[in-house]
């Protein structure tokens, strides 16, 4: 017996399960929907993946989706503070970088929303939740990039920040998801590096460099801390997701790696530390740190950022300004079409 | 019936949940619900899969090798996408 599930239809009907796995498997979808997340559950306690054709509860899906459009639609609307710097990159190779930074982004973006759409949703619904506000990005590409320096804060910190948190995805529950994750990791590092070597060159500079170095650090450090979200005793998701094993480990402790990561870094630079209540705690072996501004965190997530409308206005004109382009695309489709068909009736 | 005008198909094998399918090699078959009983009856004799796709060799759009120089090398001359491009000082840790 051969089944397949059709998973990518729009109604989503499950027609059959996949079998080849297990003699146990094979008969699983004569079980009742308890059973069947018993068993999903089971795969999720012993360490194995989920993949697209699996029963999976529709929490989980829908869980899943959410974070994983979060998580493509931060790509995508992060590469506008930065690209808004290319024609300003001070030299030819800084602006080759740069330029090649903002296309990974965009590789990122189409990764996750493609892993996305394998839980049968379609790129169009993503997008359009976007833009009508109903889906989130990272609220850190709500502040504007001011200066040369902020090119280098963001690299190394916003982008440091996400992959402390994507290499801990690495291990998430959902096949497609952690495969994108591994890949994304890879190309990650560059990212970090590059803003990093900004950062130096600039501490290593002139006097105003410096500074400009250090008003890049005071602006981008504490929004960076937020990337990783609320405290995990406010977090609306957490507790389902780390029973799912979508999260593996909680907001604050990710947020606690990224702190102490961060510290060594910011002292070599000779730069001042944006928190003041920053000490080492040589018994818990980690740092203990100042408290985040969490009014400034909610207001910039419901809305009310620098730069909030103008991200969300910028990805709808881009989205309108291309529709000739995708427009041309199925056009030129239809004229390969209607010219095999001519070429085949006149032979 | 003759092989000639059999289906060619191409095998992929998940070998453990969460990795990727690999390609494993090709079968011909009649169909694809047939090619992937052969390919559950030839390729995973030995629990090599836990999923198997196949998918018609004629579907698979390929680049060439030959072109491949030239389909490639706009990456040659691009050393600043690789990490290892960057000094970064040991003091600061991996990165």
């Amino acid at each position: 017996m051969i089944h397949s599930v059709d998973l990518y239809s729009k109604n989503r009907i499950i027609k059959v399960v996949n079998i080849l796995t297990t003699g146990e498997e094979m008969t699983k979808y004569n079980k009742s929907e308890a059973e069947l997340e018993a068993i999903f559950q089971q795969k999720i306690d012993s360490e194995q993946k989920i993949e697209p054709k699996d029963w999976m509860p529709e929490a989980y899906r829908k869980n899943l989706i959410r974070q994983m459009s979060q998580h493509a639609h931060s790509e995508i609307i992060g590469m506008q503070p930065e690209g808004n710097f290319i024609t300003r990159a001070p030299s030819l190779r800084r602006k080759t970088v740069l330029l090649s930074k903002v296309q990974d982004e965009g590789g990122h973006g189409l990764y996750l929303y493609s892993a996305t759409e394998t839980l049968g949703i379609e790129r169009s619904e993503l997008i359009s939740a976007l833009q009508s506000g109903q889906a989130k990005y990272a609220s850190i590409f709500n502040y504007p990039a001011q200066t040369w320096g902020d090119m280098g804060a963001i690299g190394w910190l916003v982008d440091g920040a996400a992959i402390v948190n994507q290499v801990s995805l690495q291990r998430t529950s959902y096949g497609p998801y952690a495969r994108g994750m591994i890949r994304i990791c890879k190309e990650e590092s560059f990212h970090q590096r590059q803003g990093y070597v900004i950062m130096m060159e600039l501490a290593k500079g002139t006097p105003a460099q410096k500074q400009m170095a250090q008003d890049s650090l005071n602006r981008f450090y504490w929004p960076s801390l937020m990337m990783f979200g609320p405290h995990d005793s406010e977090s609306a998701h957490s507790a389902k997701s780390m029973k799912w094993k979508i999260k593996r480990e909680t907001n604050d402790d990710l947020r606690q790696k990224f702190i102490d990561q961060t510290a060594p870094q910011i002292a070599y630079l000779g730069l001042e530390h944006p928190d003041k209540d920053l000490v080492w705690n040589e018994e818990k072996g980690q740092h203990d740190s100042g408290e985040i501004d969490w009014e400034e965190f909610y207001a910039v997530i419901n809305g009310n950022g620098h730069s909030n409308r103008q991200r969300i206005q910028h990805h709808v004109k881009a989205h309108e300004e291309g529709a000739w382009v995708r427009d041309a695309m199925s056009e030129y489709k239809q004229k390969k079409l209607q010219r095999k068909i001519n070429a085949e009736t006149a032979a | 019936m003759s092989l000639e005008k059999l289906e060619l198909f191409e095998v992929f094998l998940r070998s453990k949940r969460g990795l990727d399918h690999k390609h494993a090699g090709s079968l011909h078959a009649e169909d694809k619900e047939q090619a992937l009983e052969y390919a559950r009856d030839v390729y995973t004799r030995r629990s090599e899969g836990v999923s198997i796709w196949v998918v018609r060799s004629n579907d698979i759009c390929a680049s060439q090798e030959d072109d491949s120089d030239s389909f490639f090398d706009p990456s040659d001359d691009k050393p600043y996408r690789h990490a290892t491009y960057y000094d970064i000082p040991k003091e600061v840790g991996t990165m």
